[in-house]
């Protein structure tokens, strides 16, 4: 039983009503340790995170997985076009359900925050565009990611044709060993190119 | 075991694949039809070793199914011998390290150790046993894949742990930090390095044999780390608005985002002058009053015009006296009656009133520099021109967008964006006739010769009528009118140049419309391009009346005080102009479009025109220090309301802007602007006022003296008289300061600096050529690989 004596919490900030739900002090520090995270940030997340469970499930947020459709109902992914992408890129489940448990939370958060170096993001940004998960960026990875940006399936998206001209447009600017895929080697050589990945590629609580 | 449909071959006639030269054995062709052939086949190869890995009992298989169906593969080699060609390649192809890094842990955590230990041998010389076997590294990393006693994960895990623990502790941390792996997994690594450096703790300290300064270095280095995250937490206040910013992000992105982000740096630059100043200027010359008190009383209208109970304020540069305060000399003359208890500290007046200007300036240059050569830094990448589309669509999305209909809008500006440059890209295989050339260079002139005629009339219309209502002030003076008349002459100047100035940008505005150019960015650039010109000029005009002495005062002798408050009166005119745009540009507009004209379509919200205003208004405080040093308080007053403002109004009233904005690039815009023309020309005028202009005589801390410089002559000589070892100070004076050798020294310096990066940047762009053409190579070498691998299996099958 963690006592007071070895395990000292921390209590999340803003109490949360009553009996405020705690995170062990050596947690904590790991997490800051193992994470781009600040203390504030850890403890904020935690308090969104038990807030998504219901209230009897509160106490052990720490072990618990909250499904994806709650995960969903988040502001800062409730419209976002990547969220199912997302919560399958960072959650852990054996299942393959998707659910996320606080250290696969804190895990998107680490990767979305502010200092998080552009090298992490972009590797996690690959893998959210990679559709179906098999370590490149192919045509149906790359048209998919075209859909979701202009938004899917409505009526200002672009024709065959252009898409065509897109497509392969960007495979002629980035496939360097010409293999018609996008590697995630590939994909970092581009986005360094660009100073506004790092700043669009953020997610604050 | 799953059963691979038919292999069937398709040999297309095109040879011409991907700038294939001429090959032996068709290459390009089987080639062509091989990559069809994975797109169409990997999908089944991935249905195939899922249904394996279900047998074996293991989840989630996007996570860890190719490497171990390699392994599988290796380890029976019997089930590949049965479907040899297809099902093989196809696996080997599957788990190549270029595709396995990007999905798989274990590729992960072999990069990783890969990483470290080159680090490692970076930082000490390579012995020769340490020598890897192979040259490149994804090799290596492939023969660690493929040895089944070393597949393991946790094999892999305890390997990087081992080498993680040669590494100094700072290293160790970040390298921690950057491994994309999960949470989970980086705590289990965790677990590893603390279980490993207990038993062998000292080992691992006598095999990296560091020297002593090295380790007491990391650690303190990561004591001060820990000591700055505990000084952040104490400091919830050193990020303000950090909840309306986040709304403004949310909403509308990062490039209206940048204007508000900018507004806080304006903030904080002008709290640092206000504090200095305040601190060594007025603090202390509010302690020592003058002896003439104050006549005026407090009427509401000075806050307008600056004059009447202002002008004898510690507003203004008039009030400050040119004694040196808390004198012994003069105290023991006086006779005072609280004789202080620590003995008084003279305090030099007029030089403190000079070096405290000089001093915030300088800090203000070096901060200016600083961010601008730190945004330059990020925003700028070598090679950055070419890949448009591909860097878009990667890194077009930004995620800070999460309201619903902003996400749907933002959908619909890429959308838009990527027809512009799709109809771009054809446009340019077909170039433009003679007759559409000479047409679009001739509309160009035109609209340029158009606004330099407007900038030219504004500038001279402005110079005419403050003539006329100098003229009209001397009159008003004679006849001794009533005071509020005298007040609101001294006004019209003022709202007349605000009134030019937030007028003409629209016009510069619809011009850069019909001008029709073809990229928008070049069309912003244009439009503030005018804008700035315009302001700059009128600016200018400004001040050579103000230094040539035709300036409408209020009754004063003082010309310094004189100009303190034209400049108070231009800022004040400036926000209430800023206020009236807002409402009428905004609100107005808003109200017009949804009652009248029934549409959806708000106002949008203008950054470019934004933000030159906000430089405006910085570029007139700064001109306006030397003369009124409280001038900066009254800046982070305006700023302050504005933000409040400008967000409200934002929130109520606007849309996100539909043109592309690159946030990083503006941002360096705005610091570059920010500190050419305007910091430059604010420091020339100050410069020049101080070096050359004769100060008033009856008033101020300079009265009397030749030039305001010549109080610090007076002080050398002063010191030279009173302790004559104290020479190297007038040497330095007079060789570094005075002498302009010095100054074209620091001149050449800072060219050859400059023509240095040019060159080292030219370099690089020539070897990411080079490395281009070699990973080129390399991609022809694995192709040529995959076939003749691809012959071998089938030829062994026909033999078989």
């Amino acid at each position: 039983m963690a006592a007071a004596v070895t395990c000292e919490a921390e209590a999340a900030p803003g109490g949360m009503g009553g009996a405020g739900s705690l995170l062990p002090r050596e947690a904590l520090r790991e997490y800051q340790e193992l994470t781009f995270l600040s203390k504030q940030e850890i403890l904020l997340a935690y308090k969104r995170f038990s807030e998504l469970l219901p209230k009897e499930q509160r106490e052990n947020a720490c072990s618990l997985r909250v499904p994806k459709s709650r995960i969903l109902t988040l502001p800062e992914l409730r419209a976002n076009p990547f969220q199912h992408r997302i919560c399958r890129v960072f959650s852990t489940s054996e299942e393959g359900d998707d659910s996320m448990s606080f250290e696969d939370f804190l895990d998107m958060l680490s990767v979305f925050s502010d200092s998080a170096t552009s090298d992490i993001k972009s590797h996690y940004a690959f893998r959210i565009f990679d559709f179906d998960d098999d370590g490149t960026l192919d045509r149906k990875d790359l048209e998919k990611l075209v859909n979701c940006l202009t938004g899917q399936g409505e009526e200002a998206s672009l024709s065959n044709a252009e898409m065509e001209q897109l497509i392969q447009n960007i495979l002629e600017e980035s496939d360097i060993d010409k293999d018609g895929t996008i590697n995630l080697s590939e994909f970092q050589h581009v986005v360094s190119r660009s100073p506004d990945f790092a700043s669009s590629f953020k997610i604050v609580l | 075991m799953s059963q691979p449909p038919p292999f069937t071959l398709h040999v297309s006639e095109d040879t011409e694949s991907d700038n294939q030269e001429l090959s032996p054995d068709n290459e390009g062709a089987l080639h062509t039809s091989f990559r069809q052939l994975i797109q169409e086949q990997s999908s089944l190869a991935e249905a195939g070793t899922e249904l394996e890995l279900q047998e074996r009992g293991r989840g989630h298989p996007a996570h860890l199914a190719p490497p171990d169906a390699s392994a599988s593969a290796w380890l029976e080699p019997g089930q590949g011998e049965q479907h040899p060609g297809d099902s093989t390649t196809l696996r080997i192809l599957a788990s190549m390290p270029s595709r396995t890094i990007g999905r798989s842990r274990g590729a992960i955590i072999s990069q990783y150790y890969n990483r470290t230990a080159r680090l490692r041998r970076r930082s000490s010389r390579p012995s020769l046993q340490q020598l890897s076997r192979a040259a490149r590294p994804s090799l290596r990393q492939y023969d660690l894949e493929t040895d089944p006693a070393r597949a393991t994960l946790e094999d892999k895990r305890s390997l990087l742990a081992k080498e993680l623990l040669s590494l100094s502790p700072s290293q160790r941390s970040h390298m921690l930090l950057s491994v994309p792996l999960s949470l989970a997994e980086k705590r289990a690594l965790r677990r590893e390095l603390n279980e490993q450096r207990s038993p062998l703790g000292l080992r691992a300290h006598h095999a990296a044999a560091p020297s002593p300064c090295g380790w007491s270095k990391d650690y303190i280095a990561l004591g001060c780390r820990h000591l700055w995250y505990r000084l952040l937490a104490l400091l919830p206040a050193a990020q303000p608005w950090h909840y309306a910013l986040k709304q403004i992000g949310g909403r509308f992105g990062s490039s209206v985002l940048s204007y508000f982000l900018f507004l806080k740096t304006l903030l904080m630059f002008n709290v640092f002058s206000f504090l200095i100043l305040l601190v060594f200027v007025v603090a202390l010359q509010a302690a020592y009053p003058p002896a003439k008190a104050n006549q005026q009383s407090f009427t509401g209208f000075e806050l307008l015009t600056g004059a009447g109970y202002f002008t004898h304020s510690l507003l203004y540069y008039g009030y400050y006296g040119n004694i040196t305060l808390n004198d012994p000399s003069a105290s023991s003359l006086s006779g005072s009656v609280a004789a202080p208890a620590a003995p008084p500290l003279p305090y030099n007046m007029p030089l403190a009133y000079l070096f405290t200007v000089g001093v915030s300036f300088f800090a203000t240059c070096i901060l200016l520099v600083y961010s601008m050569y730190h945004s330059f830094g990020e925003s700028y990448r070598v090679g950055s021109s070419a890949g448009d589309l591909a860097i878009k669509v990667f890194c077009a999305w930004d995620f800070k967008v999460i309201q619903r209909r902003s996400v749907k809008l933002q959908c619909e500006n890429i959308c838009t964006q990527l027809k512009e440059l799709l109809a771009e890209r054809r446009s340019r295989s077909c170039p433009l006739s003679l007759c559409q050339r000479l047409g679009r260079v001739a509309v160009l002139l035109l609209a340029w010769v158009l606004s330099l005629s407007t900038v030219l009339g504004c500038v001279v219309a402005v110079h005419y009528f403050s003539e006329h209502m100098h003229a009209v002030q001397q009159e008003h003076r004679a006849l001794a009118g009533s005071s509020w008349q005298r007040e609101g002459i001294l006004l019209v100047l003022p709202l007349t140049v605000s009134l030019l100035n937030t007028l003409m940008p629209h016009l510069y505005n619809l011009l850069a419309t019909w001008e029709r150019q073809d990229s928008p960015e070049v069309e912003v650039y244009m439009a503030i391009c005018r804008n700035l010109l315009l302001k700059m000029v009128v600016l200018g005009l400004l001040c050579y009346q103000w230094l040539s002495r035709r300036v409408i005062c209020s009754d004063e002798e003082c010309w310094e005080t004189c100009v303190g408050q034209d400049l108070y009166r231009f800022m004040v005119m400036d926000f209430v102009f800023t206020l009236l745009d807002t409402i009428f540009g905004e609100l107005v507009w808003r109200l017009i479009s949804e009652k009248r004209l029934k549409s959806k379509q708000r106002p949008e919200f203008d950054i470019a025109r934004n933000v030159l205003e906000l430089i405006y208004g910085q570029t007139l405080t700064w001109l306006g220090v030397l003369f009124a040093p409280l001038l900066p308080a009254v800046q982070v007053l305006k700023l302050l309301l504005l933000f409040y403002i400008k967000k409200t109004s934002l929130m109520q009233n606007c849309q996100a802007p539909s043109k592309p904005w690159q946030a990083s690039r503006m941002r360096t815009v705005f610091i570059t602007l920010l500190c050419f023309p305007s910091f430059l020309g604010a420091a020339v005028f100050i410069s020049y006022t101080i070096w050359s202009v004769k100060p008033s005589e009856t008033c101020g801390p300079f009265q009397g003296l030749e030039t305001i410089y010549k109080s610090v002559n007076v002080w050398a000589k002063l010191l030279e008289k009173s302790s004559p070892n104290i020479t190297w100070l007038t040497w330095l004076h007079q060789y570094l300061v005075e002498n302009t050798f010095f100054l074209f020294f620091l001149s050449g310096v800072l060219l050859a600096v400059t023509y240095f990066n040019i060159q080292v940047v030219r370099g690089q762009q020539r070897i990411i050529c080079l490395l281009k053409e070699q990973i080129a190579n390399e991609g022809e070498d694995k192709i040529f690989l995959i076939h003749k691998l691809h012959s071998i299996c089938k030829q062994k099958e026909r033999c078989a």
